[in-house]
């Protein structure tokens, strides 16, 4: 899609908008969605209030922020060590924002405006606006973006706070079932979209070092258990690689 | 240590913490995409790291949950929890790598399980 189609009358920014609104159906937008079904239990079993699980939903978004965030609250980790290990997993977030700041800027575009857009995004929010940006016209790539994780996190936060009063009336067996919602989707999400070997190898090096890192370092067992486990997987992707280009 | 970690004894500490914790380390590095003009090589050695990290972070995350949870979490047993894990990354590779069937997989062998010892 190069040059706009003639045939087509100029649409409305709020036509872009509400497109972008409608993007909150598309089956990506579900699966995370279910995935904060998971994330209200979470909270729940970890014992913070309903009010600080819906504010974290919409300062933090990026659901594995969150969720180590919680880890480091179950943990009793002190909050230096707990912003250390948010900071190291966030750190993606730079690449992904300098990638779809080319796409996202039309010629009148604000950079408080792309600053205020950039705190939606997060893995579902980015890929769908990579997948889409070109088809849009420039200057109404902001209100569609907008349209689209605007909506996405404000959904998401409200759901967390219904879902986790909810949850007060159900058994405790089925807070426990849907809190187990979380460690299965990103143990899958993260193994489906590892980009090579390293990507699985961190998954298994990261739940593998955890146990050791709980009984030495507890407070800390995330960062250890993260910095050591990533690091091995790492050395092990490069060894891997070194291996096959040898043979 | 435990004066700077998690508590809701003072009322505002909760939200301090969710923002010094949660929100400055996400958003920082979001700001700084926007702000730095120039690109960012994603293919570098560094880049290759800080990615192993914070996938085995959320890994961590994941093992915690399976191996040392709170709450009712706690009152699955841990074959289960290890048992549920594993059959919905099966169930999620059987079927072409669809995250719903494995999280449909997972659930039903906590359900399953709940089922037989009579708690549902």
């Amino acid at each position: 899609m190069t040059a706009p189609d003639p045939e087509l009358p100029e649409r409305s920014t709020a036509h872009w908008i509400l497109l972008g609104m409608k993007g909150i159906l598309s089956p990506p937008a579900l699966i995370l969605t279910t995935a904060f079904f998971g994330f209200a239990g979470l909270c729940r079993e970890a014992g913070i209030s309903w009010q600080e699980a819906a504010f974290m939903t919409a300062v933090v978004w990026a659901l594995p922020a969150k969720i180590i965030l919680i880890g480091a609250i179950t943990a009793g980790t002190s909050l230096p060590a707990a912003a250390f290990a948010v900071a190291l997993s966030s750190l993606r977030m730079t690449p992904m924002v300098v990638a779809l700041m080319p796409e996202l800027r039309g010629p009148k575009t604000r950079t408080p405006t792309l600053l205020f857009l950039s705190h939606f995004v997060a893995i579902t929010a980015w890929v769908f606006a990579m997948e889409r940006m070109e088809d849009i016209p420039r200057d109404k790539r902001a209100a569609f973006f907008g349209g689209f994780a605007v909506t996405l996190t404000a959904i998401n936060t409200v759901l967390v706070a219904i879902v986790f009063n909810l949850m007060g009336q159900l058994p405790a067996l089925a807070t426990g079932a849907l809190a187990f919602l979380t460690p299965v989707y990103f143990f899958t999400s993260l193994y489906g979209s590892a980009r090579d070997f390293s990507g699985r190898l961190a998954l298994f090096c990261g739940m593998a070092a955890l146990p050791p890192a709980h009984l030495l370092s507890p407070g800390y067992e995330l960062l250890v258990a993260g910095i050591g486990g990533g690091i091995v997987a790492y050395a092990g992707g490069r060894l891997l690689k070194a291996r096959r280009e040898v043979a | 240590m435990s004066d700077w970690a998690y508590s809701n004894v003072v009322p505002w500490w909760p939200y301090v913490f969710i923002l010094l914790g949660g929100w400055l380390p996400t958003d920082m590095w979001r700001y700084l995409g926007v702000l730095s003009a120039n690109r960012i090589d994603e293919t570098g050695e560094a880049a290759a790291i800080a990615r192993t990290i914070a996938t085995s972070l959320v890994a961590a995350v994941i093992a915690q949950l399976v191996f040392y949870p709170s709450g009712a979490l706690a009152d699955i047993p841990t074959w289960v929890r290890v048992t549920s894990l594993a059959a919905g990354f099966a169930a999620f590779e059987l079927s072409r790598r669809r995250i719903l069937l494995g999280i449909l997989a997972a659930e039903l062998v906590i359900g399953g399980w709940a089922l037989v010892v009579g708690l549902g």
